[in-house]
C-alpha cells in the first residue's frame, strides 16, 4: 500500500513499516527537495489509512547537513508532534554531528538514535530480539 | 678589516680547529672521536671565514652561516633531547672564543696596535653574531621538539573506554583546550558508532580548572553525542569547579551529572534496566 508519494519525479521515498513511516535520505538534499519532503511527510501523516505511530528519518547516507536542512528536520519534528506523531532522527554521522554542533544547531526537541533499529525501538516497535522496550523511556 | 679576518681564519683554521676541539666543553658535544670533532670544528671555522670575507659580520642571513646552522642544528637537537638549555649550548660554542683570540693576538704581536685592535673588534662582532645564530638554532629545534610532543600528547591522552554493553567513557585528564576538546569529541563520536553506545560518560575528575570555554566544549560534546543518539553523563565535577561554573553563570541544567564515575555507570546501567547484585558468598551470607 505504500511507495513514494506518487508522480513527484525524484522526490524522497516515504516507506511505511507497519504504522511507522521510514524516510531514507541519501547524498545531498537540495533546498527544494527538503521543503517538499516536509510537505510530503505532514500530508502522509494526515492522510495515512492507518494512524501513524511514528516517523523515522534515516540520515546515515547524508554527508552534509547545512543549517537549512537542520531547520527543516526540526520543523518536520515539530509539525509531526502537532499531528500527534513522534519523529526520530537516526544514523547521524560523527562528522555531521560535529558540524551541526559547531553551527549551534543542536536540534532540541528532536529524538535521535544510532540507527534505524534503535529508532524503531525508541518508538516502542522493537524488532524481535532487541533490547527491552521499557529502557527506552529515558532517552 | 673583515676580509683580513677572513683570510686569517682561513690560514689558521687547522690550528683553531685543533684547539677548539680540545676545549672541554666542545668534547662533550661530539662524543665521537677527536678527528671527527676537529673536522666539525674546521667546517664551522671555514664557514666563519666565508662570512668574514663577505663582509656581512652582523648579518644573521649571511650565506656562510648556513653551514653553521646545519652543523649546529644537529648538535643542538641532540643537546635539546638530553635536556640542555639553549644557554648551555651557547656556552659550548663560546669555547671557540678563547683559542681564536689567543692566535689572533700572537699573529699581530708587534704590529700597529690600532690595526690589531680593529681586527680583534671584527672578530668580536663575528663571534657575537655566531652566538645569535646558535641561540636561534637551538630555540627553533627546541620548538620543533615541543610541537612534536604536544601532538603525541594529544594522541595518547584521550582514550575512550567501553565500560559495559552500550556504555563508553572518556576519563579527561589535564587542561582542556580547543584542540584537545576537538579530539575528545571526535574519538567519542567514533566510539559511539563503533561500540554502538547508548550512554557516554565524560569523567572530568582529572580536569584541574573549568572556565567558560571548557564548559562550552563540554556542552558541544554532549550535544553532538545526543545527535548521534547517545546520552551523555558528566561525572567527577569537583566542588571548586562546581562553584566556578555557578559563578560564571553557566547553565549545565540540560546535562545529566553524577558525582563520580561509579555513580555515572550506575545511572547508565539503571536506565537500561540492568541491576548489579552481589554474588551470594557461601557461608558468609546473612541468615
Amino acid at each position: 500500500m505504500t511507495a513514494a508519494s506518487a508522480g513527484q519525479g525524484d522526490s524522497v521515498p516515504v516507506l511505511a513499516l507497519g504504522d511507522v513511516l521510514l524516510i531514507t535520505l541519501r547524498g545531498e538534499l537540495h533546498d527544494g527537495e527538503a521543503e517538499r519532503l516536509q510537505y510530503d511527510i505532514t500530508h502522509r501523516i494526515a492522510h495515512n489509512p492507518v494512524p501513524v505511530g511514528g516517523v523515522v528519518i534515516d540520515i546515515s547516507g547524508v554527508e552534509i547537513v547545512d543549517s537549512f536542512l537542520g531547520r527543516v528536520l526540526s520543523e518536520i519534528a515539530a509539525s509531526a508532534r502537532l499531528l500527534a506523531t513522534g519523529t526520530v532522527l537516526a544514523g547521524m554521522r560523527p562528522a555531521v554531528a560535529m558540524t551541526l554542533v559547531e553551527l549551534g544547531l543542536t536540534l532540541p526537541g528532536l529524538d535521535t538514535a544510532l540507527d534505524v533499529g534503535r529508532a524503531l525501538a525508541l518508538l516502542g516497535r522493537a524488532p524481535s530480539g532487541s533490547s527491552p522496550a521499557h529502557a527506552e523511556e529515558g532517552a | 678589516m673583515a676580509q683580513e679576518l677572513g683570510s686569517f681564519l682561513e690560514r689558521r683554521r687547522e690550528q683553531i680547529a685543533q684547539r677548539w676541539a680540545d676545549t672541554a666543553l666542545f668534547r662533550t658535544v661530539f662524543t665521537v672521536s677527536r678527528d671527527e670533532a676537529v673536522d666539525a670544528c674546521k667546517a664551522v671555522v671555514d664557514a666563519l671565514a666565508d662570512v668574514a670575507r663577505s663582509g656581512r659580520l652582523e648579518d644573521l642571513r649571511a650565506p656562510g652561516f648556513d653551514t653553521v646552522r646545519d652543523q649546529l642544528g644537529r648538535m643542538a637537537a641532540s643537546r635539546a633531547k638530553s635536556g640542555f638549555t639553549p644557554a648551555q649550548i651557547a656556552g659550548e660554542v663560546a669555547g671557540l672564543r678563547e683559542p681564536v683570540a689567543a692566535l689572533l693576538r700572537s699573529a699581530y704581536e708587534g704590529t700597529d696596535s690600532a690595526h690589531a685592535h680593529d681586527v680583534t673588534l671584527s672578530l668580536t662582532v663575528l663571534l657575537g653574531t655566531l652566538r645569535l645564530v646558535v641561540m636561534e638554532t637551538t630555540v627553533s629545534s627546541g620548538e620543533e621538539l615541543i610541537a612534536r610532543q604536544r601532538q603525541q600528547l594529544l594522541e595518547v591522552a584521550t582514550p575512550v573506554i567501553k565500560l559495559w554493553e552500550n556504555i563508553v567513557a572518556v576519563p579527561l585528564i589535564g587542561t582542556l583546550d580547543s584542540a584537545r576538546s576537538q579530539i575528545v569529541m571526535e574519538s567519542l563520536l567514533e566510539a559511539i558508532v563503533h561500540e554502538r553506545a547508548r550512554y557516554a560518560i565524560l569523567d572530568i575528575t582529572g580536569v584541574p580548572t573549568v572556565d567558560s570555554l571548557v564548559a562550552q566544549h563540554l556542552m558541544k560534546t554532549v550535544a553532538a553525542a545526543r545527535l548521534m543518539g547517545a546520552e551523555c553523563v558528566v561525572s567527577g565535577i569537583r566542588p571548586a569547579i562546581a562553584q566556578t561554573i555557578v559563578h560564571l553563570g553557566i547553565d549545565l541544567g540540560t546535562i545529566v551529572t553524577r558525582a563520580g564515575l561509579a555513580d555515572a555507570l550506575a545511572y547508565a546501567l539503571a536506565e537500561q534496566g540492568i541491576a548489579v547484585s552481589p554474588r551470594p558468598v557461601a557461608g558468609a551470607s546473612s541468615r
